[in-house]
């Protein structure tokens, strides 16, 4: 079915068109989203509340207590320092964020500096971007996190960016609805838009509840990893880095609250309708593929979800195994321990009591080696499996606007059918009208046409862009995960060698 | 089975048992038939004692508990520590999981499935190993003994070209395990209600009963831990497999990581876990020899409070004497001995453990080296490119 609500997009030759503050999109009220499975699938909501008093609380429900939004920091000379309703931003270099919640692995907080090769200009930025760690403020918001940017630009005319580093307070409905506004943009021709991290009632609801345990510290640094490595993926992108939503982010002390983000808002309910309708779409339309390009292409990615997935579920399974090891370890460590204390031989006491040292050690390994299965490895499967989907529904999109072509096609015959008959009738006015309309109807086949060619043309850009990112990508985190289970087997055998001289003491 | 009879063949006997040339025993073949193990007992000997220098016989398990049953039950040896039975050979873990592949087989790709397949085959050699093992050491234990090798069950097991089955079924028929039950369910009651006059055995008995606590929830936890780091290994494959069909580059590292990390695991098992669990019964077996001697004890008490009533009521006064000298003397004679060999055991636990840990921790280096070497190969092949 023809979405005939949308005007058609302008037209758009070169990518790098997008100018500061000019929205070429309208936002549609209905943008279908293809974007993180999760938006539609999270009716279980918490709302329960009646009329909404406080600006605080129309968000999400789910964001109810705990909005994530970032302190702003600006460091930049034309800038004042702003505050907001939080404590004194500080104006902070870039260390990695050292709070409360330390993971393990200090080092996957670090910025990550990008390099961002634009193929046509040939600007070179220099962004790192990082989230570092959630701060509550006030009574009933719960995390703010931290987003610093330092961007300084090879001085290009092009340059977008201000220099300087400075950093904003975000929410985490902010992301969302950043997400939300370029997926409204950008899918629907083609772009593979990278999709945000996905809402967790649950977890949230921990952090909001103030619990500050293990795995709603867990939760909030899964959570702050993520935003990181979605804001990451965005601002590497050719196109999205231009797009005034995105620099607004990066910028703009102070957001428009996203209002669409909420799972039960009509908008909301709109998105899960349209998915549905789109599912239904999906499933009637039978495209006459003429470019083998695209079919192979699809069947290509088919299969990459497919193994994706399988691989994200076994990593998903190493890191609960390894975390049952450490704890299984942590166990034998103590018994071990107990065990030397009731050994009556001295020497033989001696050496158990650091079997179980050892051992406990070991034990701390394993949980370091579990953070970084986790961390590098598993999460960027996780994030891989979304990108596919967001993948396909670009090809989805295709399909869509090849339909939309077909139909406006139909409609022109049908018109001149119709015409052709009106000819012999004696009916001057409805000629005249019919003959407009099939003016009318000519524009929007070549239109189709034209949205058509484009969206072809950008994805095959989009995907040529996306498969040498995904290697670089699982080649850099390959090396680093690679590189932590060196440290832990170079740990195992310090830790060993200690160890051997204990056991052949005993005598 | 190949592996298993080459490994069988190339193993070095083990040193502090097997060095007493007059009686030299060994498991050189082993065969699994569905779930029976049929071992092979091979006998070199310089003792009069046996028909022939060298000889073989097929045992199965049972013939094992048949003998380890009878030392226990004779009175003769109530002094010593009657080495534990060697635990029957449970194929359950890998057979489970080998059904549980053959379901899923469906589900992953033939390379994966030929992966996991070996994997199994060398859990299911792994259990082999250890049963062997395990069954060698308690008849080397026996024929290291000065007093345990000479007994005549002992030379029937090794020298008896028939099948024991019948012999079996009659000692179950006279002792109807009455002797063992008795131990068993009394033990922990007389053990601590009796008085001791002795301090070597005060502080063996309290050393024991701890120990032996101690020991057994080490074992639990090491087997507990052994077992997660299988799963571990196990979930390497299936990562390397997946790895395998998304592209050529990445996967090789895994494919011999898994592996190692499959090795890891196994040789843990057998030094650490085994090694605790060996001690662990071990142990039980000198806590029965106590038990015994408590049980001596308690006798020789009760003998004594008989004679007094007998004294009393003049009747039946020498039949109570010697009943009395009797069980002083046996009571005497399990003191002896017992301390004898305590003493021995707490060397020998010692000697073992040095050298379970010792070469535990030579293994651990060793595949840890290994990996290091392997991953570092992959970083640089990945950077390379």
């Amino acid at each position: 079915m023809a979405d005939t609500a949308r005007d058609p997009p302008p037209e758009q030759t070169d990518f790098q068109e997008l100018e500061d503050g000019e929205d070429l999109f309208p936002e549609p009220a209905a943008a279908p989203e293809s974007g993180p499975a999760s938006l539609p699938a999270e009716d279980v909501s918490t709302n329960s509340n009646g009329p909404k008093q406080d600006s605080l609380f129309d968000d999400d429900p789910e964001d109810l207590f705990a909005e994530a939004t970032e302190e702003v920091s600006l460091d930049s000379p034309e800038r004042d320092v702003l505050l907001s309703d939080g404590p004194s931003p500080a104006i902070t270099p870039i260390t990695p964020p050292t709070s409360v919640i330390t993971p393990r692995i200090e080092s996957l907080t670090v910025p990550v500096s990008l390099q961002i090769e634009e193929e046509e200009g040939g600007d070179s930025f220099d962004i790192h971007i990082a989230v570092s760690d959630p701060e509550k403020v006030g009574e009933f918001s719960g995390t703010f996190w931290h987003l610093r940017d330092k961007q300084d630009s090879s001085g290009t005319s092009l340059s977008v960016f201000k220099q300087g580093e400075f950093s904003v307070k975000r929410r985490f409905s902010d992301f969302l609805g950043l997400h939300s506004k370029l997926a409204s943009k950008y899918l629907h021709v083609g772009y593979i838009v990278p999709p945000a991290p996905e809402k967790s009632i649950v977890g949230m609801t921990k952090v909001k509840v103030g619990k500050e345990d293990q795995s709603s510290n867990e939760f909030v640094e899964k959570r702050r990893s993520a935003l990181e490595r979605y804001l990451m993926r965005t601002v590497k992108h050719p196109v999205l880095l231009k797009d005034p939503d995105v620099l607004q982010f990066l910028e703009s002390s102070e957001l428009p609250r996203a209002v669409s983000t909420q799972a039960l808002s009509s908008a909301g309910l709109l998105r899960m309708v349209n998915k549905a309708a789109d599912a239904v779409n999906k499933m009637t339309i039978k495209m006459n593929e003429s470019d083998a390009w695209f079919e192979e292409k699809q069947q290509q990615f088919e299969n990459l979800d497919i193994q994706l997935r399988k691989l994200h579920a076994s990593v998903e399974s190493l890191v609960c195994h390894r975390k049952e090891l450490s704890v299984n370890t942590a166990l034998f460590a103590k018994s071990a321990a107990m065990l030397g204390n009731s050994e009556d031989h001295t020497a033989l006491s001696r050496a158990l009591s650091q079997l179980a040292e050892v051992e406990e050690k070991i034990d701390q390994l394993h949980q370091d080696q579990a953070n970084a299965d986790f961390y590098l490895f598993s999460e960027l499967l996780g994030d891989y499996v979304r990108l596919i989907t967001a993948v396909k529904g670009v090809f989805d999109h295709r399909m869509k606007t090849w339909q939309k072509w077909q139909d406006s096609q139909m409609l022109l015959q049908k018109k001149r059918e119709a015409e052709a008959k009106l000819q012999f009738t004696n009916k001057p006015d409805k000629l005249q009208q019919a003959k407009d309309e099939i003016k009318e109807l000519e524009g929007k086949v070549q239109q189709g046409e034209r949205d058509f060619e484009q969206i072809s043309k950008t994805i095959r850009k989009e995907v040529s862009r996306f498969e040498k990112e995904r290697v670089k990508d699982f080649k850099s985190v390959i090396i680093k995960y690679l590189e932590s289970l060196v440290q832990t087997q170079q740990q195992l055998i310090k830790y060993w060698e200690a160890f051997l001289p204990e056991a052949k003491a005993i005598s | 089975y190949r592996n298993l009879t080459h490994w069988l063949k190339t193993r070095s006997v083990s040193v502090d048992l097997n060095n007493d040339a007059s009686l030299l025993i060994d498991i050189p073949d082993a065969l699994c038939e569905r779930d029976k193990v049929k071992f092979t007992v091979h006998t070199k000997t310089t003792l009069s004692a046996f028909q022939k220098p060298e000889f073989s016989v097929p045992r199965q398990h049972e013939d094992f508990i048949w003998l380890h049953d009878t030392l226990v039950e004779t009175e003769d040896y109530a002094g010593l520590i009657i080495p534990p039975a060697p635990p029957k050979p449970d194929f359950e873990s890998p057979r489970e999981k080998m059904h549980k592949l053959g379901e899923g087989e469906a589900t992953m790709t033939k390379e994966e499935y030929n992966k996991m397949k070996q994997e199994l085959e060398a859990e299911y050699l792994a259990v082999f190993k250890k049963t062997v093992q395990v069954h060698e050491i308690f008849l080397q234990r026996l024929s290291s003994h000065a007093i345990l090798s000479k007994d005549r069950n002992f030379q029937i097991f090794l020298e008896y070209d028939q099948d024991l089955s019948v012999r079996r079924k009659n000692a179950k028929e006279m002792f109807g395990g009455f002797f063992k039950n008795m131990v068993k369910t009394a033990d922990e009651v007389i053990i601590s209600g009796i008085k001791e006059v002795d301090d070597f055995f005060e502080q063996e008995k309290t050393f024991l009963l701890d120990y032996y606590s101690k020991i057994k929830d080490s074992t639990a936890k090491a087997e507990k831990m052994t077992r997660s780091h299988k799963n571990v290994a196990d979930d390497y494959i299936h990562i390397s497999a997946t790895l395998n069909t998304l592209s050529a580059d990445d996967s090789t590292f895994y494919l011999r990581l898994y592996k190692v990390e499959g090795r890891v695991a196994s040789d843990q098992e057998l030094k650490l876990t085994e090694l605790l669990r060996y001690y662990m019964r071990d142990i039980q077996a000198a806590k029965d020899l106590l038990y015994r001697r408590a049980r001596a004890l308690a006798d020789y008490e009760h003998s004594n409070k008989a004679l007094d009533k007998a004294r009393l009521k003049s009747k039946d006064v020498p039949q109570a004497e010697e009943h009395q000298q009797q069980c002083l003397q046996k009571f005497d004679k399990l003191s002896e001995s017992g301390k004898r060999e305590l003493t021995s055991f707490k060397g020998r636990r010692v000697v073992a453990f040095r050298k379970n840990l010792i070469e535990m921790a030579e293994l651990e280096i060793k595949h840890a080296k290994n990996n290091v070497t392997l991953l570092q190969g992959c970083i640089d092949l990945l950077k390379s490119n």
